[in-house]
């Protein structure tokens, strides 16, 4: 046995030993760049790249929103239905990040989709919507986020509103696929009793409703629409009339801050669990300002109403940065001295020298409140 | 009155006693109004140059390099070397010297931002940038201040005192010419000064030194060592490492050629240490305005030159993207018709001519050169040999002779040379 193994192991040790030389010669002939700036120009997606990704396709789903299918690089890790990527997409020339729900379950294509749509004014929204090309190259991150299901429970409601659809079509999909012959029933959905509760300001305007309307139609899935337009505005509190058998079920939600809110105070006192995921954090409001001063020296105004991360892109300070809305940890460089106030809930941090020592804080989501010192 | 009227230019006239104190300050107002339109309005085609420039560069050097594994062929030989000196240029000028002033840090790459980005030079990005951003563009044409004047070797006006050893001054600059990425190593390390105060056991210093013997030993390693091996297979070991110093010396040439030309020809003017207290922000315009020098020519001549060409617009707009120079050039020399200013601009080879010139007539005492005709050759050869081998006293004496000299040639030439100068 040792004899068979020991000069395999030896060989594969060799492999390796002559893997590192190689690099390291390679390193030697392309410094001051590395290796990987010219093989990025012949395969960009290649597997010990970045990881970026190939818009491939892109659909209109309404007038403002549209889904765009993206080929991943090589070592996309796959995600689970109802997580979202970060993109980073350039916009008039600049790279910004955003966060985006996978809108499939993983496909048989390798492929990865989202569904975007444009807000007033959005940057990256309209500009993905309205402008965006195949074959743009991407920026992505593995997939995140918690907004997953269990397998312990098989009574669901899903509480969506406007694009709040986007991750909740993304389990449906996976649950229920639908091919040319109608919805498959899988047995992995065999026993699930699924309500979907849809908010949209009218039918039109409203995304995947088509699928929802045809997974209803299937049986799979019990649909209540609501759109503001024809039956006003959704009190949430009515939701124990739409859903009378609420009690009975896990709640996912996702859309506007004020839904959730009203929904999670709603649940709160009807002590049911609740499960949500948010595009847009809301705020407080601001407090005083500072000033914001690097470790090359340079300090910025910051005013007590703006992240400090929007300060610092501003200036043109390369900034780490992913979901922009305080859940990832994308964006957290340490600070050495001074507060931040949390955008979100007006909390305090500050660091004190000698006392507290460095703390981490996320720049999204925090404004300066007086003068900060980061170690960035 | 500014301060940059009350002392303006050393020398002997005031090239902007015409100007008020408001004029600067409008100078300054519309100068800002020229920046913003360029800020206004950059964007993806402009992020979509840098890009493609970038890529051209990697490629050309990819390919130059793959050529000059068969360099033992001397067509082969020739194109790579070619290929490489014209990617090591790129590298320094357009891409290297554009991206280390941040004039692409709006795009929020992090692969093409001033704080990450490395170029292809003996000097590592973080040590130029601080004497190059901060300091020569800071201090631009300050004498004394200004490091790039003369890189501290060189007497860059009348006003400094001559001295024998300035009679070296032209072989200095063209060894400097030719090992110029080490050139500026050493005055990024500023290290004349730490050995004339021997502060080399300084920490700070030896840390930096150490950073740039790390880059020197690196890009050796690549040039001399890694790519001449991997071209042995096929016995190009030696032409492919002389292919790699000719490029560097190529791209050395180059590079200090171009950047003679934007602050050393005649007709740019040089300011004293005083000259800048309390300057305003008109002021420091009108100096970036003076103390620059343009090479006009093709667009190949600009991109190779990193559009250091427009140096006068660079030096006013130094985070301004170098794609856009070029559009606001005619904005920029309209202004200085408005305002009657000299704006300089030669082709390359009168410009770099005009540079070499004033380095060797400030090698020479001053006023020698001017007063020097064949006919009075030997004796001034006589005064010049005094002048050099003597003490400080002869050297008054001849030069107070020489200075007498060139006043009466002038008043005996045509009355137009006095109404040019005045
Ligand atoms: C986990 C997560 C998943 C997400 N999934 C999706 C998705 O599947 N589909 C999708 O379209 N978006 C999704 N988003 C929102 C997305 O990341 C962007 O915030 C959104 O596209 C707006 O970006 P923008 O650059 O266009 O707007 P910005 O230029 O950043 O903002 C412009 C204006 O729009 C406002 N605004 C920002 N976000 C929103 C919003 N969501 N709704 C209304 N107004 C807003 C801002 O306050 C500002 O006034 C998700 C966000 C998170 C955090
Ligand atoms: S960017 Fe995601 S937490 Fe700040």
């Amino acid at each position: 046995m040792t004899t068979t193994v020991e000069p395999s192991a030896a060989a594969a040790h060799r492999g390796g030993r002559l893997r590192d030389r190689a690099m390291r010669v390679a390193e030697a002939a392309t410094t001051p760049l590395v290796p990987a700036d010219f093989l990025d120009l012949f395969a960009p997606l290649r597997s010990g790249a970045e990881l970026r990704g190939r818009i491939e396709e892109i659909h209109p789903e309404t007038a403002d929103a549209a889904t765009v299918v993206i080929r991943p690089g090589a070592d996309w890790a796959g995600h689970v239905p109802g997580q979202y990527v970060r993109i980073g997409i350039d916009v008039d020339g600049v790279r910004q990040w955003r966060a985006y729900s996978l809108t499939h379950g993983p496909r048989a294509d390798g492929r990865i989709s989202i569904t975007v749509k444009a807000v007033p004014d959005g940057v990256v929204s309209n500009h993905i919507v309205h402008q965006a090309r195949p074959g743009t190259l991407v920026h992505l991150t593995q997939a995140e986020g918690e907004f997953v299901l269990a397998t312990d429970h098989d009574r669901l409601l899903f509480v969506t509103a406007g694009s709040g659809i986007t991750p909740v079509i993304g389990m449906l999909r996976n649950l229920f696929p639908s091919t040319d012959d109608g919805v498959l029933r899988l047995p992995r959905s065999a026993g699930l009793d699924i309500v979907v509760v849809h908010v949209a300001p009218s039918h039109p305007h409203s995304i995947f409703i088509r699928d929802l309307e045809a997974l209803d139609a299937a049986g799979v899935i019990t649909l209540i629409a609501r759109y503001d337009d024809e039956h006003g505005v959704l009190d949430i509190n009515d939701i124990d009339h739409l859903v009378p058998d609420l009690a009975s079920r896990r709640t996912f939600a996702c859309g506007p801050a004020g839904l959730l809110d009203a929904l999670a105070a709603h649940h709160d006192a009807a002590g049911l669990e609740l499960v949500v995921e948010q595009f847009r954090a809301s705020r407080v409001e601001p407090g005083e300002g500072g000033t914001v001063t690097f470790a090359d020296g340079r300090t910025l105004e910051a005013d007590g109403a703006t992240p400090i991360l929007d300060v610092a892109e501003s200036a043109d300070v390369l900034m780490p940065s992913g979901c922009r809305m305080g859940i990832c940890m994308g964006c957290v460089i340490p600070l050495k001295e001074g507060a931040v106030r949390d955008l979100r809930n007006g909390a305090i941090t500050s660091v004190v020298p000698g006392e507290t020592g460095v703390l981490k804080v996320q720049t999204c989501i925090n404004a300066a409140a007086g003068d900060c010192h980061f170690d960035h | 009155m500014t301060t940059i009227q009350k002392k303006p230019a050393t020398g002997e006239r005031n090239p902007i006693a015409h100007l008020t104190e408001a004029d600067i300050e409008a100078i300054g107002v519309e100068l800002d109004a020229i920046r913003q339109s360029v800020l206004d309005d950059r964007g993806a085609s402009d992020a979509a140059y840098i890009r493609r420039l970038i890529a051209t560069q990697r490629h050309l050097e990819l390919g130059s390099r793959v050529v000059l594994l068969f360099s033992a062929f001397p067509p082969a030989w020739v194109l790579g070397t070619t290929g490489l000196s014209i990617a090591k240029i790129l590298d320094n000028m357009e891409i290297g010297h554009n991206i280390l002033h941040g004039q692409w840090d709006w795009m929020r790459d992090p692969k093409i931002h001033s704080s990450t980005w490395e170029w292809d030079n003996a000097t590592p990005a973080a040590q130029w940038k601080h004497s190059h951003n901060e300091v020569h563009h800071t201090y631009t044409n300050v004498v004394g201040k200004d490091n790039d004047l003369g890189y501290g070797i060189m007497r860059v006006d009348e006003e400094q005192r001559w001295h024998p050893f300035h009679l070296g001054q032209p072989l200095w600059n063209f060894i400097n010419a030719c090992l110029f990425e080490y050139g500026i190593a050493a005055y990024d390390l500023d290290l004349g000064a730490t050995i004339k105060k021997k502060q080399h056991q300084d920490p700070a210093f030896r840390a930096q030194a150490g950073q740039v013997l790390r880059k020197i030993r690196k890009q050796a390693t690549k040039d001399y060592l890694v790519h001449p091996l991997l071209s042995l297979p096929t016995g190009s070991f030696l032409p492919t490492l002389a292919a790699n110093a000719t490029a560097n010396v190529v791209r050395n040439l180059w590079s200090h050629s171009i950047i003679m030309c934007g602050h050393f020809p005649e007709g740019v003017e040089t300011f004293e240490k005083r000259s800048i207290e309390g300057e305003t922000k008109g002021d420091w315009y009108v100096r970036q305005m003076l103390g620059s020098a343009n090479i006009s020519g093709s667009k190949f001549l600009h991109l190779m030159s990193g559009n250091l060409s427009h140096q006068i617009e660079h030096h006013l707009f130094p985070d301004l993207p170098s794609n856009r120079y070029a559009e606001v050039a005619p904005k920029v020399q309209a202004l200085f018709e408005k305002y009657d200013l000299a704006y300089c601009a030669r082709p390359l080879v009168p410009q770099v001519y005009s540079a070499w010139h004033k380095v060797v007539r400030l090698s020479l005492p001053n006023d020698w050169l001017a007063t020097t005709t064949p006919k009075n050759l030997p004796s001034q050869l006589k005064t010049l040999y005094a002048m050099a081998t003597k003490g400080p006293k002869v050297r008054r004496a001849a030069q107070a002779r020489l200075t007498q000299l060139a006043r009466r040639q002038a008043a005996a030439s045509a009355p137009t040379e006095v109404s040019a100068a005045a």
